[in-house]
């Protein structure tokens, strides 16, 4: 096995034994890089020089004997949403095209802090909108398991990454299924932590009650370990919750014997391919018999999950969306303009892709006078009773499973005309955002060898439980 | 039925600011009159006394004490700016004469 295909554990394992060196296995990931971008194009942004020093720094240390964080020296990619300071950020978007932020995302200054040495940035959806990093105004990632498909959205560009192997692993966003997903097209293990468990200080706004940062990586275990690194109250973020990190390693391997599942009906009906419900039906039943009891479980609001996210999430991006004007960065216009209202309107006309424009007109019309009771107010009562299902679900059930993704990873360009047809790739992962709970995503076979993935969701701040019952699913295959 | 006139199109490309082409406008009344008929389902529930949830977590009005902390440095924050002239942004003419 070459040195980028080990696991990051069993890279930090290497490491602490002095038997490979971060610069080595820092190299190992370049050289991928350089040879599978060409078809995968899963990065916006290489950098390559800032990746070698930090990691022979973390070299060095090792070798004065200095401590150095577990997981110091295992090379990451970045998804181009995370600010990372002195290096360019673009949300794959022309209106940040040259925009350097001045400083780090939290959870980015947290992985260079544990010395993860940083590859680059990842392509992405625009903004963070889209299924399948279709919507990327600069160039198309490719599935690296089928490069005619998509490698899923908008965290495509960091699943693809890790999926070849160009990173060990690497960060996304979720915000409707953005880690999920992609790690579900892709093969990989892709974690969505609890609304407020990892701070959103310089991950750039898509929505703000939905948005959360989290890893993507190899395999469970993995997954764990990144996000012990990158969870925790943040001051600097309000709505990063205070309450102490758990280690997630420590009960990976308790077992599923004792957990109730739930299956809701309403995540394995008509808008699951059959071949998929199949495998995820065939997994639950390998966890059923690991002794995890499993029981079907109705919540009919989920139901209406896409309506209210696509109100609700597209009304926050309109306000979010508001800062590009092209007044302190990010593109302005170089037309002519007659005043400043003209500035902004050619400024965003020219920045924004076509999915990012419907989505602040959906938002700002579901915002406006005379509609904002009919559709934002609407929405956001509805997932009242959406969070309300799940809270039930969980007096009776520890996890509740599903499928992530309706379908394996479809072909390049064939979504791109119908606005709704896209979206119906959310339907299962779209609930999990709008309740605020963890949910992950680990791979649980192929269908015509694309992968397919397991989706499993837990109560509020159990992360450890949905890894303890992924990792047990994952070790019995 | 068209779920959304040509005027509300053009009324909320006002308001986000967006110049919008011929072609746009079209395309957008279709598209966003498609997505706003798929949203009729949500008045199937009765949600007369649900309260609305905006933010999932249970916390009020995080505070901190009011002491002076790490800025940015003007120079970091004009750094991107298009158009600067001594550390302000310089924009189009904002106040009529």
């Amino acid at each position: 096995m070459a040195l980028e295909e080990l696991t990051a554990y069993a890279l930090v394992e290497k490491l602490a034994a002095g038997e490979v060196s971060s610069v080595e296995a820092t190299e190992a990931c370049l050289r991928r890089i350089e040879r599978l971008e060409p078809e995968v194009a899963a990065f916006m942004t290489v950098t390559a020089e800032v990746a070698l020093s930090q990691a022979r720094e973390v070299d060095d240390r090792r070798a004065r004997g200095e401590p150095v964080p577990a997981v110091a020296g295992v090379p990451i990619a970045i998804k181009d949403v995370l600010c990372t300071k002195g290096i360019r950020t673009t949300c794959s978007s022309r209106i940040l095209e040259n925009f350097i932020p001045p400083y780090d995302a939290t959870a980015v200054a947290r992985c260079r802090e544990a010395g993860l040495p940083m590859l680059g940035k990842t392509n992405m959806d625009e903004f963070a909108m889209g299924s399948s990093t279709e919507n990327s105004a600069f160039m198309v990632t490719r599935n690296p398991k089928a490069l005619d498909r998509v490698p899923g959205g908008s965290s495509g560009g960091s699943a693809a990454a890790v999926a070849a192997h160009e990173a060990f692993w690497a960060l996304g966003s979720d915000t409707g299924g953005s880690i999920r997903q992609p790690a579900a097209l892709c093969g990989i293990v892709g974690l969505k932590p609890t609304y407020g468990r990892v701070s959103r200080f310089g991950l750039i706004a898509y929505a703000s009650s939905l948005d959360q940062v989290g890893p993507l990586t190899k395999d469970v275990r993995d997954a764990a370990l990144l996000l012990g690194v990158i969870a925790g109250r943040d001051p600097r973020d309000d709505t990063s919750a205070d309450l102490p990190v758990p280690d997630y390693l420590a009960q990976l391997d308790r077992g599923v014997e004792g957990l109730r599942a739930g299956l809701p009906t309403q995540l394995l009906g008509q808008g699951i391919e059959p071949a998929v419900r199949e495998r995820v039906l065939a997994a639950v039943d390998r966890l059923a018999s690991l002794g995890l009891a499993v029981e079907e479980v109705q919540m009919p609001n989920i139901d209406y999950s896409l309506p209210v996210y696509y109100i609700i999430a597209p009304a926050e991006a309109a306000s979010n969306l508001a800062r590009y004007d092209g007044v302190r960065y990010g593109h302005r216009t170089c037309q002519p303009v007659s005043d400043i209202y003209d500035l902004f309107a050619k400024t965003r006309a020219e920045g924004f892709g076509p999915e990012v424009r419907l989505r602040i007109m959906l938002g700002t019309y579901a915002l406006s006078a005379g509609y904002y009771d009919a559709y934002y107010l609407k929405a956001l009562k509805v997932r009242t009773l959406i969070k309300r299902d799940f809270d039930r679900a969980f007096e009776n059930y520890d996890v509740l499973l599903s499928p992530t993704s309706p379908t394996p990873a479809f072909r390049i360009g064939e979504r791109a005309g119908d606005p709704l047809q896209m979206k119906l790739a959310d339907i299962c992962t779209i609930p999990v955002n709008l309740a605020g709970i963890p949910a992950i995503s680990v791979p649980c076979g192929e269908v015509d060898g694309l992968p397919v993935g397991l989706q499993i969701m837990g109560r509020p701040f159990e992360e450890h439980l949905i890894l303890r019952v992924a990792y047990a699913f994952e070790q019995s295959r | 039925m068209a779920l959304i006139t040509r005027e509300e199109v053009l009324h909320v490309a006002n308001l986000a600011r967006l110049a919008l082409t011929e072609d746009e406008v079209n395309r957008l009344q279709y598209e966003l009159g498609r997505i706003l008929e798929y949203f009729q389902q949500l008045q199937q529930l009765d949600t007369g006394d649900v309260p609305t949830t905006s933010h999932v977590l249970p916390m009020v009005n995080v505070l901190r004490e009011d002491t002076v902390g790490e800025s940015l440095p003007q120079s970091d924050v004009l750094a991107n700016a298009p158009d600067q002239v001594e550390g302000f942004f310089r924009v189009p003419r904002i106040i009529e004469e």
